[in-house]
């Protein structure tokens, strides 16, 4: 499909707009703030109507995954060709952008998590200027990583948010915001590692003969990493059900798993989330998590079947033993913001159970839980954000009664929370029911343990609600105000959301169901 | 033969040029007045002369002067890059307050930087053992001189004290080294070395404590473990901008020596297997041995730059470092491996400049070199800061900046040439580097300066520079196909 605004496809406006606001950012006075945050604000929510429009123009019937033709809004131009090197053929690194419907839902994830994001940033006081450049810098390689299928931009996108939340979590954060900020930084580094290590392999495993040449051509197009007919004899990662091909699933994996968090990669959330400033840990939780579990979806799955196979059972058991022990963990601790950061450890290993299963129901489970979670943890985050810019604090038994002081505000907490309770009616129940039915299909025992993890979840998510919201009104609660007309406006699309899906969420099921069977297909036949 | 050395002086302009502003400096010291900076902007002049020269030499590839000296792609290369370090020494020693105290002597000192150049153009291009050995003293003694360069700092004198004891104990052992092989092999040349080589000549002992003693010459001037220890301490020692031309230019030029001396003498020339790639001559395996100080390199290297304190002894570490990243493309044995040194040299030699360069600018105008000192400056010095950020990024690997495609071309050139565990190890240090270099961002902003906290004001002109070094390592990091176009095309060496 052709859509261009001013010769350039809408994806490149959608991710680099945001480097556009930033150079005008960097250009306008310290002391103009105001601009700077209205450039902002501009920016992505220029990005949040491009996603609309991508929205309503998707064509919900294209697979995407593993066949170029049908994926849509592409744009590829040779970025580096090196022609005939000796040996290895010719190089080629291409600026290739597409959608499916893997990725489209993502996309729009990300520019409206982005823009309330920027809201909820409204009152950050500290350097403005930097904060602003360095949040839009972080947008533009989150976008980028949804749309890049090209490997090696796809580890540029990657690779170019960790400085940015470095700094944003280190520079902005709270009291140990430099061990979690180094923290953060040095797990996904870890990861970025393994992932740059295993795609130089894949790329020297990896030739395609070009059809108007005959020459064969070495590339980092992912697509082609996908059909087994395009891989070298005796490449490294040639072959089926190797030891290499294991290795290779396994470091992509841990970089993967690093993000999600999964256990036992999780440590580092916990403290990030603590620390970080409230639009970064809505960020955070809300685009970041789910990169992980779409590179599992966009690379891990499609381009090493046979291993994915092998490890199903593998990845499941760590998707449940993520339920569990994020719930358990959510549960005992005595900080808000921890308590969501545990719980996000709980829900994404829903979504690692759910496309573990390797079926429709599983995966489109998994992919709207992503989703869902984005929204919900979100909502949960601004929440906690509102809490501690009127009091200060984040503990759990250091409030009570809130609901009388502040109605409004607890009205839209409590959306989020049963949200995330799993309560029928809101958006987190259909994903979940989905993710724990496919993978009932696929592990009936793991499957039944892990869906007792949804009790505990009850358990810390109504104690929480008693303990803060409930009781008699503390000291503490006595003088705060209740939302402000620019909060309600972070929450309200939000709540929308959570709602409508709750109750209709056939529009985002539609969006990626074909290309989600496409995938479990394209799995379940070893990449055909 | 008249007629041969006039056809060969058409090849050796750039070298001619660099020995006239020798001598135009000598002249000019004697002339001007002490306190101007007359003699940098003629050497400037003339590199900038010798470099359009250099690069007028495109596509010429032969042997010229007897076979002594190789005019070809290869040695081009190396000698732009040396004409642009050179460059921004210069540049940067313009601006150097460490020679404030000694600016009568400034004539002297661009001398021994044009001596140095003069010795290092001639490391690159050598087919000889006699012109290499020359070649590598030249080097050596300009060198010796500039890290003592300071000399009433008790630091510089003692670094040139310590460098001239090592280096010229290596520089024998090297020398006896080349004379086992000139023995065994009865010539000097490097291809009828070779020829002889490939025929066999039945002294594998001896060839083998030959390569072994070669390697401790040429590990000395990369600064490669284990023959470091040298390093840090002249590194710390000398005026910082000699210490950037030893850390970038001299490493530049023993790779260039060391690239082709081992791949044009001890490889079999008979032709290039099936799998693409070379195999050494029977007997003698020094890619084994390169590959373990590579590693340990790369180990020794990034262990140690952890606990540094000291700016210029932390890059000496993350010098030593690199040399095992860089010695990685050369164990693989095939053009891939030496084109992926060539790429990370051209991009080395940005990001490592800049690094020295504002820790220069902050020595100058914070007095200070210790990392722990830096606390705060990025909000008294943002643009210099933002920089220096930038380079120690580049330094680490990280996207989008120059230093990652070069780890990205050495570590894939390394994994299609199956050295996994060569990988593994570099692939285990960069994270292992990534805290030491952090650390330095970690000061510059996540701390409140202590005393003074305005914003301080620094001459245009080091912004330009700054902008000259910023700039090539941020779009190398985007657009980088020129630059390995050219390494490509300058892998030729003749005769190989």
């Amino acid at each position: 499909m052709e859509f261009q605004i001013f010769g350039l496809g809408i994806l490149t406006w959608l991710v680099f707009i945001p480097i556009v606001g930033m150079a005008i950012i960097l250009l306008l006075p310290d002391k103009n703030r105001n601009a700077i945050r209205w450039t902002a604000v501009t920016v992505t929510g220029i990005q949040v109507i491009l996603a609309g429009i991508i929205f309503f123009i998707f064509d919900r019937e294209k697979l995407g995954i593993n066949d170029a033709d049908s994926f849509q809004f592409i744009e590829q131009f040779s970025w580096i060709t090196v022609e005939a090197v000796p040996w290895v053929g010719r190089i080629e690194i291409s600026y290739f952008l597409g959608l499916d419907g893997l990725s489209v839902l993502m996309v729009i994830l990300t520019s409206l998590i982005g823009f309330i994001g920027v809201i909820s940033s409204w009152n950050i006081d500290k350097m403005v200027k930097g904060y602003f450049a360095l949040y839009l810098l972080l947008v533009t390689g989150m976008m980028g990583v949804f749309v890049a299928l090209d490997f090696f931009l796809f580890f540029i996108f990657w690779e170019a948010m960790l400085l940015p939340m470095y700094f944003l979590i280190g520079l902005w954060g709270g009291p140990r915001r430099e061990y979690a900020a180094i923290k953060f930084f040095l797990y996904t580094f870890v990861g970025g590692i393994l992932m740059l290590l295993t795609m130089l392999a894949l790329y020297f495993s990896v030739a395609y003969t070009d059809p108007a040449t005959g020459q064969s051509v070495h590339t980092f197009n992912i697509l082609h990493m996908m059909n087994p007919s395009n891989y070298v004899e005796g490449g490294l990662l040639s072959g089926v059900d190797t030891t290499w091909r294991y290795v290779a699933w396994m470091a992509l994996f841990i970089n993967f798993a690093i993000k999600i968090p999964l256990f036992p990669f999780h440590t580092w959330l916990p403290d990030a989330h603590v620390e970080a400033p409230t639009p970064i840990s809505v960020i955070l939780a809300g685009v970041l998590l789910k990169l992980g579990t779409y590179g599992l979806l966009r690379i891990n799955f499609p381009i090493f079947p046979d291993a994915t196979m092998y490890f199903m059972y593998f990845m499941a058991t760590l998707g449940a033993i993520s339920i569990i022990y994020g719930a358990f963990c959510a549960m005992a601790q005595t900080d808000f913001k921890k308590l969501i950061a545990y719980s996000s450890v709980s829900h994404m290993g829903i979504v690692v159970l759910g496309i573990a299963a390797l079926n429709t129901q599983g995966m489109v489970g998994g992919v709207l839980q992503m989703f869902n979670h984005g929204i919900i943890t979100a909502v949960l985050f601004l929440a906690v954000g509102v809490l501690y810019d009127r009091a200060h604090t984040r503990g759990l038994n250091d409030f009570g009664g809130v609901a009388n002081q502040m109605p409004k505000y607890t009205g839209i907490a409590m959306i989020g929370m049963f949200a995330a309770l799993g309560l029928p009616g809101l958006n987190g129940f259909v994903s979940e029911l989905f993710s724990f039915l496919g993978a009932f299909e696929s592990y009936r025992w793991i499957t039944m343990i892990a869906v007792t993890g949804i009790i505990i979840t009850a358990a810390y998510i109504l104690w929480t609600i008693q303990r803060v919201f409930l009781g008699e009104k503390s000291e503490r609660v006595k003088n705060l105000t209740d939302l402000t007309p620019r909060e309600y406006l972070a929450f309200l699309p939000l709540i929308i959301l959570i709602i409508l899906l709750g109750i209709y969420p056939a529009p985002a099921i539609e969006l990626m169901n074909s290309s989600l069977s496409h995938l479990v297909e394209v799995v379940l036949n070893g990449g055909q | 033969m008249i007629e041969h050395t006039l056809h060969s002086i058409g090849f050796f302009i750039p070298e001619i040029i660099l020995v006239l502003t020798l001598c135009v400096l000598i002249i000019a010291d004697m002339a001007a007045k002490t306190e101007s900076q007359v003699g940098g902007w003629i050497l400037l002049a003339g590199l900038l002369l010798a470099g359009v020269f250099t690069v007028l030499q495109t596509g010429v590839s032969e042997l010229v002067f007897y076979d002594m000296i190789a005019a070809d792609p290869f040695s081009r290369f190396f000698k732009v890059l040396l004409i642009l370090s050179g460059i921004f020494v210069v540049l940067f020693s313009m601006q150097n307050r460490e020679f404030d105290e000694y600016r009568e002597r400034m004539g002297e000192y661009y001398m021994l930087i044009t001596g140095m150049m003069i010795g290092m153009f001639f490391m690159v291009s050598s087919t000889n053992l006699l012109l290499i050995y020359l070649a590598f003293e030249v080097t050596s003694i300009s060198s010796y001189v500039l890290a003592g360069f300071t000399k009433r700092q008790r630091k510089s004198a003692e670094a040139s004290m310590k460098y001239i004891i090592y280096g010229a104990v290596s520089s024998g052992i090297m020398l006896y080294g080349l004379s086992l092989l000139v023995g065994v092999t009865a010539s000097t040349d490097i291809y009828t070395i070779n020829a002889a080589l490939a025929e066999g000549i039945g002294q594998d002992l001896i060839l083998n404590v030959s390569v072994v003693m070669i390697i401790v010459g040429m590990g000395f001037k990369i600064a490669v473990v284990p023959f470091h220890f040298w390093a840090p301490d002249i590194y710390e020692g000398a005026p910082i901008t000699v210490t950037a031309i030893l850390a970038v230019g001299s490493k530049i030029a023993a790779f260039g020596l060391l690239i082709r001396f081992f791949t044009i003498t001890f490889v079999d020339s008979s032709g290039i297997s099936e799998s693409g790639l070379w195999s050494v001559v029977d007997g003698v395996h020094w890619e084994i041995l390169l590959a373990g100080m590579a590693a340990l390199a790369m180990i020794v290297g990034n262990l140690t730059a952890l606990r540094q304190d000291n700016i210029k002894r932390m890059l000496a570490y993350s010098s030593i470092a690199h040399a095992g990243y860089l010695l990685m493309g050369l164990v693989i044995l095939a053009e891939q491996g030496i084109s992926s040194i060539l790429i990370y040299l051209f991009i080395y030699l940005f990001m490592n400049l800049g690094a020295f360069y504002v820790a220069m600018l902050f020595s100058n105008r914070f007095n200070t070199e210790s990392i722990e000192k830096y606390k705060g400056l990025g909000f008294r010095a943002p643009l210099q800061s933002v920089g220096l950020t930038i380079f120690l990024i580049s330094l680490t690997g990280l996207p989008p900046t120059g230093g990652f495609i070069a780890k990205l071309y050495i570590f894939g050139a390394a994994i299609s040439g199956g050295w996994i565990w060569l990988v593994a190890v570099a692939g285990i240090t960069t994270i292992i580097s990534l805290f030491y270099y952090i650390r330095v961002v970690r000061n510059m902003f996540f701390f409140k300066p202590e005393g003074e906290s305005e914003k301080v004001q620094f001459h245009y002109s080091s912004t330009v520079v700054l902008m000259l070094l910023l700039i090539p390592t941020l779009i190398l990091g985007i657009y980088f196909e020129p630059v390995l176009e050219f390494a490509k095309h300058s892998i030729q060496m003749f005769g190989v």
